[in-house]
């Protein structure tokens, strides 16, 4: 008996002793930082300096003197709100046309995979910066079919769409999420829908759409986190311009934390993003509760 | 034959399929091609083949800065992401065995609070991960990528290799732990082995995420001597005479060659870590 509770009791320091790796780097890597950054959000703070307090003073200058934070913002939140959906929609677009049983499909995922395993990678952005300037590859095939040329990446109406057709372009992994998805859709329900004589449009909205929705919706918030922080085209293609009219607000926190050493502004900043992720995912969590379905009644 | 609806759709397809193939591919070989040509081609042509091909772009992108060759920065980038990888896969794996075949009370709120790390935004946690490493001396030294690896800061690959455990039955560590094995033995010798499909997604995903981070790299790196290859790049184009920009290219294109290779030789890992657990790139 007595054997019998040591031995459960061994077992269960072991499971702590396996996960201690993650405890310790949560605590030194994660933790620790989460909570120095709340602190020197607070503060005067430029590295050689000790921190000082100084209440909301950082938060102050950013919403009342600092004009660049609501043009990273605005051009934040654009970018988002344009990359994110065109992405979805085609991946999901694509993968739909994938799943009907054609010869060839894994020759075509593969081939619209290959972008996007190279991700935020900076000779991609070189690439895009060869593409699309005025003079570039683009304008001189749009020239050749005579289709006016576009200043694609001078233009400061322009740019901020330029950058997010390079993370269009990169819609591959959600594709092959969805296509996994769409594979676990029961063939029956699109039997019964042919009975009661659905169309395929109506199909996709009432059966696959529901069908799918845990994995679309966990895609797209993984997509929004990283969307708002996206930093290596924006800074390798365009550094910002024309104009800011693609200074992200990832770009406005590097130049303030690495190029001015403002520490404490470039946290309070860090805060500000960190709060709008949080706010954005908590708007959508409420959303997709009501429209997710979940096959197991969404028990965790 | 007749030419029914049907089939007319289908064809309809393939060719959208085949156009936005060639869309998605183009900017590719366009790159590939372009390293070959000579500088005005690059800017004034529309053929995608070299008109008259440039064949020592290679050789002299390859010199860099004069002192420091691309030699150089290859190497520093295999040191920065081969310890990452392997700490990486090896400490994911360790924790997720934890998680996955040991009861423990605090387990639940652990694993809740490991997942919602995921969601973590690594802008919020670079700067006072800078000033840290700062202070500890790591600045300019690979730890920075090194030491978060170690200690399995990576919760999408323990989630992904957690749903890989619950997939092996427990009855083999059952039949190793009679046959005299302890817990750690029955995670190397049964389990690791086992999880070989999982260990090899996690480490390729790894190997690509951190041969083209540039961000990190950016902030913990400054001198040119270490260097990894991105920030040899992007100090190219900064640098870069209006002459030789079919040699930036070229190094473009070798940067992008171990990824592409990796992808190729291990296409079935890929889809796999993909659908497993997750989302990323």
């Amino acid at each position: 008996m007595l054997m019998k509770v040591r031995k459960k009791i061994n077992r269960e320091m072991l499971g702590y002793l396996y996960i201690l790796p993650w405890i310790l780097g949560f605590m030194l890597f994660q933790l620790y930082p989460l909570m120095a950054s709340l602190f020197y959000a607070f503060t005067d703070f430029s590295i050689t300096n000790t921190p000082v307090f100084v209440g909301f003073a950082n938060f102050k200058t950013m919403f009342f003197n600092d004009p660049l934070f609501y043009k990273s913002l605005g051009n934040t939140l654009k970018y988002v709100f344009m990359s994110v959906p065109l992405k979805i929609v085609t991946a999901l677009l694509v993968a739909v046309i994938l799943n009907q049983k054609l010869k060839g499909i894994n020759f075509y995922r593969t081939i619209y995979y290959i972008p996007s395993i190279f991700g935020g990678s900076v000779a991609i952005s070189i690439l895009w910066r060869f593409l699309f300037m005025d003079s570039g590859m683009v304008n001189r095939l749009l020239g050749v079919f005579h289709i006016p040329q576009v200043q694609w990446l001078s233009s400061p109406k322009v740019a901020l769409f330029t950058l997010s057709l390079l993370s269009v372009w990169q819609f591959g992994s959600s594709m092959v999420l969805f296509l996994a998805a769409l594979k676990q859709v029961p063939e029956d329900l699109y039997e019964a829908a042919k009975i009661d004589g659905g169309s395929g449009i109506h199909n996709f909205f009432t059966i696959t759409l529901p069908m799918i929705s845990s994995v679309l919706f966990f895609n797209v918030l993984m997509q929004l986190v990283n969307a708002f922080q996206d930093f290596t085209g924006a800074f390798v293609i365009t550094n910002g311009g024309p104009l800011n009219s693609t200074y992200l607000f990832a770009l406005k926190l590097y130049d303030e934390a690495f190029t001015y050493y403002k520490m404490g502004y470039a946290c309070a900043l860090s805060w500000v993003l960190f709060l709008l992720i949080l706010a954005f995912t908590a708007l959508f969590f409420r959303f997709s509760e009501a429209v997710t379905y979940y096959e197991d009644g969404g028990d965790f | 034959m007749k030419i029914t609806a049907r089939t007319v759709r289908t064809i309809i397809i393939y060719a959208a399929m085949t156009l936005l193939g060639i869309l998605m591919l183009y900017p590719l070989m366009w790159m590939f091609f372009s390293s070959f040509k000579t500088n005005q081609e690059i800017f004034g042509g529309v053929g995608l083949l070299p008109k008259e091909p440039v064949w020592d772009t290679y050789k002299n992108g390859w010199k860099g800065t004069g002192q420091i060759t691309y030699l150089m920065f290859f190497k520093n980038t295999f040191l920065l992401v081969m310890p990452t990888v392997l700490f990486t896969v090896f400490s994911s794996a360790i924790v997720a065995y934890g998680f996955a075949r040991f009861k423990f009370r605090l387990k639940k709120p652990l694993f809740i609070l490991m997942i919602s790390t995921l969601m973590l935004p690594n802008a919020i946690l670079i700067i006072p991960r800078y000033l840290l490493f700062n202070k500890l001396g790591w600045l300019n030294t690979y730890l920075p990528f090194i030491m978060p690896a170690a200690f399995a800061c990576y919760p999408f690959f323990i989630y992904m290799m957690i749903q890989f455990f619950r997939g092996l039955p427990r009855d083999f560590d059952e039949a190793a732990t009679i046959d005299g094995c302890n817990t750690f033995q029955v995670f190397m010798k049964i389990l690791l082995p086992l999880c070989k499909p999982a260990l090899f997604s996690a480490a390729i995903f790894q190997f690509i995420w951190t041969w083209n981070d540039f961000f990190n790299s950016l902030i913990y790196v400054n001198s040119v001597k270490k260097f990894p290859i991105v920030l040899a790049l992007r100090m190219s184009l900064d640098a870069t005479s209006a002459s030789n920009w079919n040699q930036v290219l070229a190094m473009s294109v070798l940067s992008l060659l171990p990824g592409t290779i990796l992808f190729f030789a291990a296409q079935k890992y890929f889809v796999e870590g993909v659908t497993s657990a997750g989302v990323k790139g």
